[in-house]
């Protein structure tokens, strides 16, 4: 069969997007600020990774290899995430003196989540009928997460003098590399033309007309423009974040990938 | 095997079917939880289509296994096979009046009728029926249910999330 890249490479960003964040999200259970957290958070992350399963199994449709492998045995070079998506949450690990910052775990996944929302009413539309199917399915259960970020959002920038500083340094740092986010990578013409999505400019505006409402409504001004310092995921670059990420969490996958778990 | 032979095959694997439950909710067959889209039977093969409710519910593997485990018990039937469909998307509108009942047996206040998606929706205690309910949180024990408490009764419960097809807005 002859390969479609363009298709593969879009799948491969929306299903590592999911994984890599819902995997980041996963490092916060029991560190939440409150329990009712916790319960939300890995609820959320759990959609999220049963999202990436969907375009991952898509990819194995089309010869890939199977979910399993592309999620756990892929080298961090393959994988098509942004790179805001794969950074750490903050200094520590979660099993020793995790010292994570709350803003940007809220500040992160309400900026993707309002893109995620943005992407998939785009896919809705799509000329490739799985995405059209799996979009349908997968706003229905981000509308739950989107409102729940923005609540996050909207409370924390509204709150304490402490909070609102912690939070605008975090929407300094997101800001900085959100346009890694929104990207479509170098095959995004060809994604484009084929008609699986739309145009990287269209979701941007239609993305900071959301923000521009979001902070008007909290009484803060859009930061200047968006950027992507750390390196573009859609083609590849990472940092090394992503390496600890893939290495702890296919741990335990390497020690036998015949088993089942 | 006739066409009625395998129509009548169909209607015992949907008996059988009754007696199969979602393991987080154990009290609701799959059936009235509206998951089973179709059944249909080729000899002696068995096949059923079933929609996940949520797409990262690690309860479908357990489903998945005891859907085949009750089939092949039917006298003629050797092989089943179960696709998880994504089309029709699974609604909470699918869950029957005898699956309504059964959740809140279970303690769960089954989705109301006619919800807008994004919408605030009332939600009746389980327990007492009083309305006088907060929401604790949106999200729960497992994918598909929310906390709230009864101010009324005084009794912790959980409901079902609404789930509906949602439009393009913005």
């Amino acid at each position: 069969m002859a390969q479609d890249k363009a298709l593969v490479e879009l799948l491969y960003s929306l299903a590592d997007d999911d994984f890599i964040l819902a995997y980041r999200g996963s490092e916060w259970l029991g560190l939440a600020p409150h329990i009712e957290e916790d319960v939300a958070y890995s609820s959320i992350n759990q959609d999220m990774m049963g999202h990436a399963v969907k375009f991952y199994s898509i990819l194995e449709e089309l010869g890939e290899g199977k979910a399993d492998e592309l999620s756990h045995l892929r080298a961090p070079e393959r994988f098509r995430n942004a790179v805001l998506l794969e950074e750490k949450n903050g200094e520590g690990t979660y099993l020793e003196q995790p010292q994570f910052d709350w803003a940007f775990a809220v500040v992160r996944n309400y900026f993707y989540s309002v893109h995620k929302k943005i992407r998939m009413q785009s896919l809705k539309q799509s000329s490739y009928d799985p995405l059209t199917d799996s979009a349908s399915k997968v706003l229905i259960e981000l509308q739950y997460h989107l409102m729940h970020w923005e609540t996050w959002f909207k409370q924390l920038m509204t709150s304490t003098d402490e909070a609102k500083r912690r939070m605008t340094a975090a929407i300094e740092r997101c800001w900085n590399e959100m346009d890694g986010v929104l990207t479509l990578g170098p095959f995004a013409e060809e994604m484009i033309s084929k008609g699986y999505i739309a145009s990287e400019e269209e979701m941007r505006r239609k993305w900071l007309a959301h923000m521009e409402k979001t902070f008007e409504q909290v009484g803060a001004h859009l930061p200047g423009e968006l950027g992507m310092t750390k390196g573009n995921g859609r083609q590849g670059e990472h940092i090394e974040d992503l390496n600890q990420a893939l290495s702890t969490l296919s741990e335990v996958y390497e020690t036998n990938p015949a088993a089942g778990w | 095997m006739t066409g009625i032979e395998s129509k009548q095959m169909a209607d015992t694997i949907y008996d059988v079917l009754q007696g199969v439950k979602d393991p987080e909710i154990d009290s609701v067959s799959i059936l009235d939880l509206g998951m089973v889209e179709g059944v249909e039977v080729e000899g002696p093969l068995a096949k059923v289509g079933v929609l996940p409710t949520f797409t990262g519910c690690p309860a479908l593997g357990i489903i998945q296994r005891d859907i085949v485990n009750a089939i092949i018990e039917v006298e003629g039937i050797s092989e089943v096979e179960v696709n998880f469909l994504s089309k029709p998307i699974w609604t909470t509108d699918r869950i029957t009046d005898q699956g309504k009942e059964q959740l809140k047996e279970f303690g769960i206040s089954p989705p109301p009728a006619n919800h807008t998606p994004g919408e605030p929706w009332e939600i009746p205690c389980p327990y007492c029926g009083s309305v006088y309910t907060t929401m604790e949180n949106l999200f729960g024990p497992t994918a598909c249910r929310c906390i709230l408490y009864c101010r009324s009764c005084k009794n912790p419960f959980e409901a079902m999330k609404p789930v509906a097809n949602i439009g393009d807005d913005e």
